[in-house]
């Protein structure tokens, strides 16, 4: 199911799964050996029912479980061709950046601007370079007006983009996202849907919203009972009605794929190491 | 989740008592403000309660402060209802305190409590008073920076600032627990209703320590390893302390004056 | 209700205030001992004390058109543990102080003496000491820590009477201030027993791992991953490692109860408490009525048919524990965490 990686496009390569299988403490197995390979700048949503094992796959992309955390777990996930182990967990955070469902979680200072700049100030940056890092970030996701403000006074999609922001802060290379539409009014979805598709980063996103990984991502990996059953591009997913129903996914109703321009990559910018 | 807060308009636990501004009270560093506000608190109950003139220029001198914030007084008399419990034990004590007893209006009251009375009424309301001068004029964030700068422990003040910031979301979930409890028909009328009450205390409990334990993942997925960031804010002028200092300095000279005064007059009357 | 400025003059202030720093500060060594991983303390204790704040808003009713607020103090330490709950208490009255002008700034050390570090540590002392004497399932936690809350609260009301004794506002009949003030905060005690019981049953039933008075009752540890979902092992009864507490701590813990109800409760004024004493003076006496259970075989405080009265007293105090005592075991029965057997339970899985 995995495409096929030649030595000249190892270099290209943002996150790389062999073999990731995960069974819960009680015996539950949730990953079955999972290969997934996702190149620089591809946008790739996760589709798959509840329970499928989406959110224990993101989770071991920036070594919250999986054999950085000591759980017992086998496969190797790469990033960026550095491994993912206990000693390079620092490293690993810092490229990949995890945008949690409940933006609450996240934003746990007292204002936007100290949350946008917890992930730098983790990472040294102080003075000038940090205003600018967090100007830079809020800005990207069009809340540089509402820094000054606390959390709680922020609505429901304002505070996820700000939680998109204290990601982007940290200048990761893959962006990680859980279920980033869920709870949005569609004003919402789209300006966050607009923030996502100009970002010059590797995406991955679970989603149940298909309209949405239609839009931004050209390429969709469907997951199921903990492995991958499908990998393909989105569009082509959305027009197999078998594939949708063997796996519980719905399309709204009179949605048509084709019908959907989906957005264009944004220009690489410059600084992308 | 909840489908997000009107923005601002309504009141969240989480801002206190803040009535935003920008008054030089709403300017002054909240580390002077703290200091200032022990220091004045402390100097008022040294005070000794017969010099009942001592607390009228401390009251003016809050009711002048309060001026200068342009607070509504409706609100800082609404906030002062919380003084009742310690209102109702001021009232009670001229009549259980012990002692030499003076006749009021036909009723035998203990002359110690009534000065006791006096003493909890006059310094408690002043207390209060002051505090809602720091509470409406402090953002939480400010008083979070205020606390760490008095080097209070950061620790403590870290686990302060993450109370504060989930105040609101804990508060709103028992309400909603409560609304989804009433849209289904039940209140908490009588006791038998408690167990009821109890069991979202738990689920809210469970809720919360899962959060936490969601917040710390957060943390350390942006690469925390123990230490929080200092926040930043203004920091006081050399001025802005010498304000502070001074108006002090006032207040401690009143107290010094009432208690020299009440030794004269205590002298004299042994003298005497 | 939190101290104002005013009820104690500046030496007790400040020694309480003292006093209670010092505590906090060895807390918060402590607290991180508590918790799995010590990066993990603040975000935690932050949580937790959001949650004592919610539940403190919690009322029930103390005798007629009155109503009593839930302290918390017991709660949290049966759920977190002394040191933590110590903190979270600590942080809200602090907060309350500060950010809500309740409480007085100056007294601001009693507080967090009475309300943060007495309750905590009375509550848990009695709850941990009932855990070693009741059978060793999460169960127990219940009656023991609804126990703890209610010897805390009186317990702290006690230690405000000796605080005012040393500093307060005027000279009171202590044993007078003492009995009313035992006498309000007892009802207030039941009610605090009753919601900390249930709360605490409430999370045994569904997150025994939560509660740390159960610690090495449980089979195994539970496990949360980040994504929400918890996996519970199969509940086998037996536990690993307990620290048997010993009987030294459990007659000592017990004997607290049965001296202050036993003995103690004699010394308390014979005089009318402060209402009855304002009523009989100022005369409306005689409109009170006798309380339902004025009649009952232990009305007024003493048993019927006991001639000597510190006897009569002592006994009704003695039996007041021990149906205390039993009551709260039956609780512990009744309410029983409904799986006991090994189901993976999710919460949320995506």
């Amino acid at each position: 199911m995995s495409p096929v990686t030649t030595r000249d496009e190892e270099a290209d390569v943002a996150l790389e799964l062999a073999g990731v299988a995960f069974a819960y403490p009680d015996g539950n197995q949730a990953l079955f050996g999972v290969d997934l390979l996702v190149r620089r700048q591809e946008r790739v949503a996760v589709l798959g029912p509840n329970g499928a094992g989406k959110t224990t796959l993101l989770l071991h992309l920036n070594g919250i479980l999986g054999r950085a955390a000591g759980s017992n777990a086998v496969g190797t996930v790469r990033v960026g061709g550095v491994e993912v182990s206990k000693s390079t967990l620092g490293e690993v955070r810092r490229r990949v950046g995890l945008v949690f469902q409940d933006p609450d979680d996240q934003l746990f200072m007292p204002t936007v601007r100290d949350d946008v700049a917890f992930g730098p100030t983790n990472l040294g940056l102080r003075g000038d370079e940090l205003q600018t890092r967090v100007d830079e970030a809020l800005d990207a996701v069009g809340m540089l007006r509402l820094g000054d403000r606390p959390p709680h006074h922020l609505s429901f999609g304002q505070r996820r983009r700000v939680a998109v922001a204290t990601v982007l802060a940290m200048h990761c290379e893959v962006l990680v996202l859980d279920e980033p539409s869920s709870n949005l009014d569609p004003a919402s979805r789209r300006e966050l849907l607009d923030v996502l598709a100009d970002l010059p980063v590797t995406v991955v996103v679970v989603t149940h919203d298909l309209p949405f990984a239609l839009e931004l991502c050209e390429r969709s990996v469907v997951l199921d009972d903990g492995r991958i059953v499908h990998d393909a591009a989105t569009l082509e997913v959305l027009q197999d009605p078998g594939l949708l129903a063997r796996h519980r996914l719905e399309l709204p109703v009179g949605f048509d794929p084709a019908a959907v321009v989906p957005r264009g990559r944004a220009r690489p910018s410059p600084s992308i190491p | 989740m909840g489908a997000g807060h009107t923005h601002g308009s309504s009141r969240s636990v989480s801002d206190g008592l803040y009535v935003h501004g920008a008054t030089p009270l709403h300017r002054l560093p909240a580390e002077v403000k703290l200091v200032g506000l022990l220091a004045f608190v402390l100097t008022v109950v040294a005070t000794p309660r017969e010099q009942a003139w001592a607390f009228g220029v401390y009251a003016l001198l809050l009711v002048g402060l309060l001026a200068t914030t342009r607070l509504r007084p409706g609100l800082v008399l609404r906030r002062m209802v919380i003084e009742v419990p310690f209102l109702v034990f001021a009232v009670l004590l001229p009549f259980v305190a012990l002692g030499e007893r003076v006749d009021v209006l036909g009723l035998q009251l203990s002359v110690d409590g009534l000065l006791g009375g006096f003493n909890i009424l006059a310094k408690g309301t002043l207390g209060v008073v002051a505090a809602i001068l720091l509470s409406a004029t402090t953002t939480p964030r400010d008083l979070i920076v205020g606390l760490q700068r008095l080097r209070v422990p950061a620790l403590f003040v870290t686990i302060l600032s993450f109370m504060v910031r989930y105040l609101d979301v804990v508060v709103d979930d028992m309400r909603r627990m409560a609304l989804a409890r009433a849209s289904r028909g039940f209140e908490a009328k009588h006791l038998g209703h408690v167990p009821v009450v109890a069991k979202a205390a738990g689920a809210l409990f469970i809720r919360s320590y899962e959060r936490g334990e969601r917040v710390h993942l957060a943390m350390v997925s942006r690469g925390f390893t123990g230490t929080m960031p200092q926040l930043t804010a203004p920091s006081p002028t050399t001025r802005q302390w010498a304000v502070v200092v001074v108006a002090w300095a006032l207040v401690a000279t009143v107290a010094v004056t009432a208690v020299v005064a009440g030794d004269r007059t205590a002298w004299l009357v042994v003298a005497g | 209700m939190h101290v104002p400025d005013g009820f104690l003059d500046v030496p007790t202030s400040i020694a309480t205030g003292v006093v209670a720093a010092a505590v906090v500060a060895v807390s918060l060594r402590r607290a991180r001992d508590e918790l799995a991983e010590s990066t993990a303390a603040a975000p935690m204790a932050g949580l937790v004390a959001a949650f004592v704040f919610a539940v403190q808003m919690l009322n029930f009713p103390v005798g007629v058109g009155t109503s009593g607020h839930l302290m918390g103090g017991a709660l949290a330490a049966v759920l977190v543990g002394p040191w933590t709950a110590i903190i979270c208490l600590a942080v809200v009255v602090t907060l309350q102080a500060l950010l809500f002008a309740d409480g007085g700034v100056s007294a601001l050390g009693s507080n967090v003496f009475l309300i943060g570090i007495v309750t905590v540590v009375v509550g848990y002392a009695v709850a941990k000491a009932l855990m070693a004497v009741l059978p060793k399932r999460p169960a127990s936690a219940v009656p023991a820590a609804a126990i703890g809350a209610l010897v805390s609260v009186p317990a702290t009301a006690l230690v405000f009477v000796g605080l005012y004794a040393v500093g307060g506002a005027a000279e009171l009949d202590l044993g007078q201030l003492a009995a009313f003030m035992l006498t309000w905060h007892v009802l207030i005690g039941i009610g605090e027993a009753v919601i900390t019981g249930l709360t605490v049953g409430a999370v045994v039933a569904t997150r025994p791992d939560l509660v740390r008075l159960t610690r090495g009752y449980r089979s195994s540890l539970v496990l949360t991953d980040a994504d929400g979902s918890s996996r519970e092992v199969s509940a086998a009864p037996v536990s690993e490692g307990v620290r048997r507490i010993g009987v030294g701590w459990v007659a000592g813990a017990l004997g607290v109860c049965l001296v202050l109800a036993g003995l103690v409760s004699s010394f308390a004024s014979a005089n009318p408490d402060g209402l009855e004493y304002v009523a009989e003076r100022v005369g409306f006496i005689d409109t009170a009525e006798d309380s339902v259970v004025a009649g009952s075989p232990f009305g007024d405080y003493a048993v019927v048919g006991i001639d000597n009265p510190i006897l009569a007293t002592g006994l009704a105090g003695v039996l007041g524990v021990a149906i205390a005592l039993a009551v709260g075991v039956l609780i512990a029965r009744a309410v029983r965490p409904r799986a006991q057997g090994g189901t993976a339970r999710d919460t949320e899985k995506v």
